[in-house]
């Protein structure tokens, strides 16, 4: 019924899509199980427990683990405010669809900036000021991630229904109580995706901090190590791979990153399902 | 007390307000920060030469600044990335949004997922141990680190956010123009691809748009497997550096000119990014007004 050349088209469109998706579903198997395969036999506990040490004559990652987890403290401590005013101003405040629509230009324009351009912004701005430390990567790193907690806040400001504000308003509640105790509760889930990703973003950040946080490999207490020279997993995998040609614990630090790189999806993903979940009983 | 309590209101009005412009300080910093940094050595240099010099040859007795060969590593790079990536990227996102079985979807959304969610360096790691020396032997040439293998890179890289936005424009689009096409008595394939893929177009190009963003910006895993010389890219198997990778190679131990240069090639980076939001912005609107 259907003439040949339709046919034809139908079967070479089909399976165009399925080698696609093949392609794409594939090299994604390969990525993750080439790099687990690769990386877990040479994670040892002596690899995540010390620092590199020439005398030793060992790697330790350890110093780079710490820094990680240090500066997604200080960026999230630093960015979570700004964001989260940032996205309350504009979905609670603003009037002026003129102002909106610049503010939300400005963090579409922010999250389209590549990273090395952050680094070396970052460099003029903080690591000249600041010397080279943890501190100058995470006030980079915030820049960074401004856009993703103000943009994932503000997705879920919207879907508090308009019904809880005007109760608690007709209940004599001022503007800033309203959003206190009746607003913020109900973005929680927004809040939380976003920093879910901004922590993937910053674990997954090398070009940035290459220039603002270095490469230092040293084991320091929380604010100590904010003054210093340090770096991150990212980073150090770059130094280790590229310049020391150290491809057994590289590839260490890639499996170490793959698998945090599956648990934030998971973590993502659930965290979208739980709040949906309850959003509809409410 | 009500004076009192409007004071209070208004001070916390004008704080959300400061908070709210923090983005816009930040977009007007970096380019003040970058037309300041970017423009002397570009004025020292002079705009023709630093813009269409054929060499650059920063440490040499007589330095030379002509950033060309990044230029246009950085525009092939990308356009091959996007001639691999955004077929591969397409066909997917159709065939998950129309057609994959619920189950088949969410597993594979979930990969296309990870696959944003590796950091760049562990690409790079991926494509120094296994495509360099891939495309090294396939092609028999010395080395592996070539244009050939940034492309490959990039273009896998650009997949997740090619197929995320894909996906979205097509799924936008209204159920009852497939049903009318459908009556008509074309077949689903038909359907798909000369019903819903017209009705999504500015969301596919915005999608396309975001992945040259994505490629053009991509500093490490290109460190890692372009090889780095500053040639022109005259061929797929030449060792070349990117505008983004000629900024990161040579910064930390330059000074003077040749540091302001790095400045300068990262202004004309911006630039182009400027000019790809633009454009971004553009399809985004089309798609809204549709």
């Amino acid at each position: 019924m259907i003439s040949t050349k339709r046919r034809i088209y139908h079967h070479l469109v089909r399976f165009g899509m399925y080698l696609a998706t093949g392609l794409t579903a594939g090299l994604t198997l390969f990525l993750v199980l080439y790099v687990l395969f690769k990386g877990i036999p040479n994670i040892t506990w002596e690899l995540l427990s010390t620092k590199p040490s020439y005398l030793a004559d060992r790697i330790g990652i350890l110093p780079d683990i710490l820094n990680t987890i240090y500066i997604i403290i200080a960026t999230l401590a630093i960015v979570l405010p700004l964001g989260v005013g940032a996205a309350i101003y504009l979905t609670e405040y603003a009037s002026n669809k003129k102002v909106v629509s610049i503010i939300e230009y400005a963090a579409e324009t922010l999250s389209g900036i590549p990273s090395i351009i952050y680094g070396l912004v970052g460099m003029l701005m903080f690591a000249n000021n600041f010397g080279t430390s943890l501190l100058s990567g995470a006030l980079t790193l915030v820049i960074m991630n401004l856009p993703t907690i103000m943009r994932n806040t503000q997705e879920s400001l919207k879907t508090v229904p308009q019904s809880y504000r005007e109760g608690a308003f007709g209940l004599g509640a001022g503007k800033w109580r309203v959003i206190r105790t009746v607003v913020l509760p109900n973005c929680l889930d927004g809040v939380i995706t976003g920093c879910i990703l901004s922590v993937g973003r910053i674990l997954g950040e090398s070009a940035a901090l290459l220039f603002t946080a270095g490469f230092a490999h040293n084991i320091n207490g929380f604010f100590e190590g904010l003054g210093g020279s340090g770096a991150t997993l990212t980073v150090a995998l770059y130094v280790y791979a590229k310049e020391q040609g150290e491809f057994g614990v590289a590839f260490a630090i890639a499996a170490i990153l793959m698998v945090l790189a599956l648990a934030i999806n998971m973590s993502a993903s659930l965290v979208t399902k739980y709040f949906g979940r309850k959003n509809n009983i409410v | 007390m009500k004076t009192k309590n409007n004071l209070f209101e208004n001070f916390v009005h004008g704080v959300f307000l400061i908070l709210g412009l923090i983005t816009v300080g930040c977009v007007l910093l970096i380019s003040i920060y970058l037309i300041v940094s970017g423009i002397p050595a570009i004025r020292e240099i002079g705009l023709i030469e630093f813009l269409f010099g054929t060499e650059w040859a920063s440490t040499a007795a007589e330095p030379k600044y002509g950033i060309l060969p990044f230029i246009l590593t950085s525009v092939y790079g990308t356009g091959g990335a996007i001639l691999i990536g955004v077929p591969v990227g397409f066909l997917t996102a159709v065939y998950l949004a129309k057609i994959a079985p619920k189950r088949v979807k969410q597993v594979i959304e979930q990969a296309v997922s990870l696959l944003a969610g590796i950091p760049s360096v562990v690409y790079g790691l991926v494509g120094m141990m296994v495509l360099v020396p891939g495309v090294r032997k396939l092609f028999n040439i010395p080395d592996g680190a070539s244009l050939l293998s940034a492309i490959i890179v990039l273009a896998v890289m650009i997949l997740p956010s090619i197929i995320k936005m894909s996906i979205t424009a097509l799924e936008a689009v209204p159920k009852e123009y497939e049903d009318a096409s459908l009556a008509l008595g074309a077949t689903p394939e038909e359907t798909y691809f000369r019903v819903s893929v017209p009705a999504a177009k500015s969301g596919i190009a915005a999608a396309v748009v975001m992945g040259v963003g994505r490629a053009i910006g991509e500093a490490m895993a290109v460190m890692m497997v372009a090889g780095n010389a500053p040639n022109m890219p005259d061929s797929l198997f030449q060792s070349v550096r990117f505008l983004t990778t000629a900024v990161a190679s040579e910064m930390s131990y330059s000074s003077g000119l040749q540091k302001q240069a790095l400045f300068s090639i990262a202004l004309v980076l911006f630039l182009f990014i400027m000019l790809i939001n633009a454009a971004l912005n553009f399809f985004l609107k089309g798609e809204k007004k549709s």
